[in-house]
């Protein structure tokens, strides 16, 4: 079991007071905090290794090219797979999936072709493929959400009839659900479909097995795993490498330039073109190694304790509601939820004057909670560093915003 | 600094000149999709001058005490004085310091009414 009070020195902006008082960090799930091993790595990287990645022939961007694929390799072994050729760097997931449907959809998908979305997608999933959909004139599917908030898989197998391509993410950022992703990619291989899953949520909360889970494509983004921005990955495998045209194009991504022709290099370079960020990559390596030291057995079971704790804590609470399922295991470290009579910005300003930091809005998943039936929700999300006092905090501040919006004021 | 002050509360919990306005001579409406806010706008002329003015909606408390606090600035002024209403004058009448996201709240009334006034002028180009 991890000790996330004795976890909190490693992160040092927690030591800093908002409105005078201790920062309560509840917004994991947007972007996560940085432990300083990471910041000081990226340092140490700028200050003693830094030089051209795969340019150069001299000392430094030699020692440069060697921490920048080590980094893959790290990335490679935290998801279980085979090879770090199957891992590609990106910005982050966004980038990852419009990748993926600019190099794969452009080229494999025809008029008419059929990609199965679900209701529970993020933005990121949806929007690349809406652009697709009209530039290709392809059918989009989406199959439901149960009022349980879990993933209807009856009408997914129902709508998965004929598609080509399956996008779902492993872990919807507003319920907190898990998603049966090895079952869908079973279901969807059955009937001919590639499978796209967005792991942004799942990343630094699960264990994960890339081998278990057989996905054509899994994408995250390294700031929410405790990295740095500017950092996501792409993992994939040969036999759907072979189906992709390269994304953007320009320096090292080439084997051989003429005046008019190219051959381009084998993959991942193939889909890293120009100097990629490799203190980025390198930084979120740092961040894989600090996890990899606390186990992700031990932090899923951490934030499933705390998980627990705050579903218990928040449905104490009278006019708080919960969205998605009850039950902890269901679910990863983050809990959405309104509050009667208080806008869900409101209730986030209110909390911020008492220093906790929650987000308040769609969550860039508006379809979702249009299906929710509210314009905006609260969300609370968890990291190693919570504990039950933070918990507390939220519902101490939930109560004295609660109190605010009932006074009766003097006209 | 509370932003939720009895000024802002009293605004929010007792709206001023909330309510339709049938046979209003401006009906606007604005929305901020990323929050869910919708309002209303409407006015009834008298020559030039606002006679009557109402509001409705749904959204946070700074974005609707907003809405009450700016029926109340335009009751009685001048098309052109509406016109000459700055961000300034709002956050003004606001009172209270609001962070960079929540000016959005703090204006959403008064770009409808900007809105609402560009529609007018179409219209009274159209009749003349």
């Amino acid at each position: 079991m991890l000790d996330p009070a004795k976890l909190r020195a490693d992160f040092p902006i927690l030591t800093r007071r908002i409105h005078d008082k201790p920062l309560t960090y509840l917004d994991s799930a947007a972007t996560a905090q940085k432990p300083s091993a990471m910041l000081e790595a990226m340092d140490h990287f700028y200050r003693n290794h830094y030089g051209s990645v795969r340019r150069g022939i001299y000392t430094l961007s030699e020692e440069a090219t060697g921490m920048y694929e080590a980094a893959r390799e790290t990335v490679a072994e935290f998801i279980g797979a085979d090879s770090s050729e199957e891992i590609v760097f990106t910005k982050n997931a966004t980038e990852a999936i419009n990748l993926v449907a600019y190099s794969w959809g452009r080229s494999n998908l025809r008029k008419g072709d059929a990609i199965v979305l679900t209701e529970m997608e993020h933005h990121a999933n949806l929007i690349p493929w809406y652009i697709l959909a009209k530039e290709k004139g392809l059918e989009l599917r989406f199959a439901k959400v149960t009022d349980g908030g879990r993933l209807d898989m009856m009408d997914f197998e129902k709508k998965l009839k004929g598609a080509k391509l399956v996008c779902v993410t492993h872990v919807s950022n507003v319920l907190g659900t898990i998603n049966p992703v090895a079952e869908i990619t079973k279901l969807a291989h059955e009937a001919g479909a590639k499978v796209l899953v967005d792991g942004a949520q799942a990343a630094p909360n699960l264990p994960l097995d890339m081998c278990e889970l057989e996905a054509d494509w899994y994408v995250f983004s390294g700031h929410k795993l405790y990295g740095p921005t500017g950092i996501g990955v792409l993992r994939t495998h040969a036999p759907v490498y072979e189906a992709m045209q390269p994304f953007l194009s320009g320096g090292e991504m080439i084997n051989e330039v003429g005046l008019g022709d190219v051959t381009f290099a084998e993959p991942p370079a193939t889909f890293e073109a120009g100097t990629m960020p490799a203190a980025e990559a390198i930084g979120l390596a740092v961040a894989i190694d600090y996890l990899n030291k606390l186990g992700m057995d031990s932090v899923r079971e951490h934030e499933q304790a705390v998980t627990e704790y705050a579903l218990e804590k928040l449905s104490a609470i009278e006019g708080v509601k919960i969205y998605g399922s009850k039950k902890a295991e269901d679910r990863v470290g983050l809990v959405s939820f309104t509050v009667d009579g208080i806008h869900p910005h409101d209730l986030a300003s209110l909390l911020d004057q008492d220093g906790v930091a929650i987000r308040s809005g769609h969550h860039c998943a508006q379809p979702l909670h249009q299906k929710l039936g509210v314009p905006a929700t609260a969300r609370a999300s968890f990291s190693v560093f919570t504990t039950t006092d933070d918990i507390d905090r939220l519902a101490t501040s939930i109560k004295a915003a609660q109190k605010t919006f009932s006074e009766p004021v003097k006209a | 600094m509370n932003l939720y002050r009895e000024h802002i509360m009293d605004h929010y919990k007792n709206p001023r000149n909330r309510g339709t306005l049938p046979n209003a001579d401006m009906t606007i409406e604005e929305s901020n999709p990323v929050c869910g806010d919708k309002l209303k706008l409407m006015y009834k002329l008298d020559g030039d001058r606002v006679n009557e003015v109402k509001f409705e909606g749904e959204g946070c408390a700074i974005s609707l005490a907003a809405a009450s606090m700016l029926t109340e600035m335009i009751e009685g002024k001048t098309l052109e004085e509406l016109k000459a209403i700055r961000d300034e004058d709002m956050l003004k009448q606001i009172g209270v310091p609001l962070s960079p996201t929540r000016v959005k709240c703090g204006l959403l009334a008064l770009s409808g009414l900007r809105k609402g006034l560009k529609q007018d002028n179409l219209a009274g180009y159209g009749n003349s």
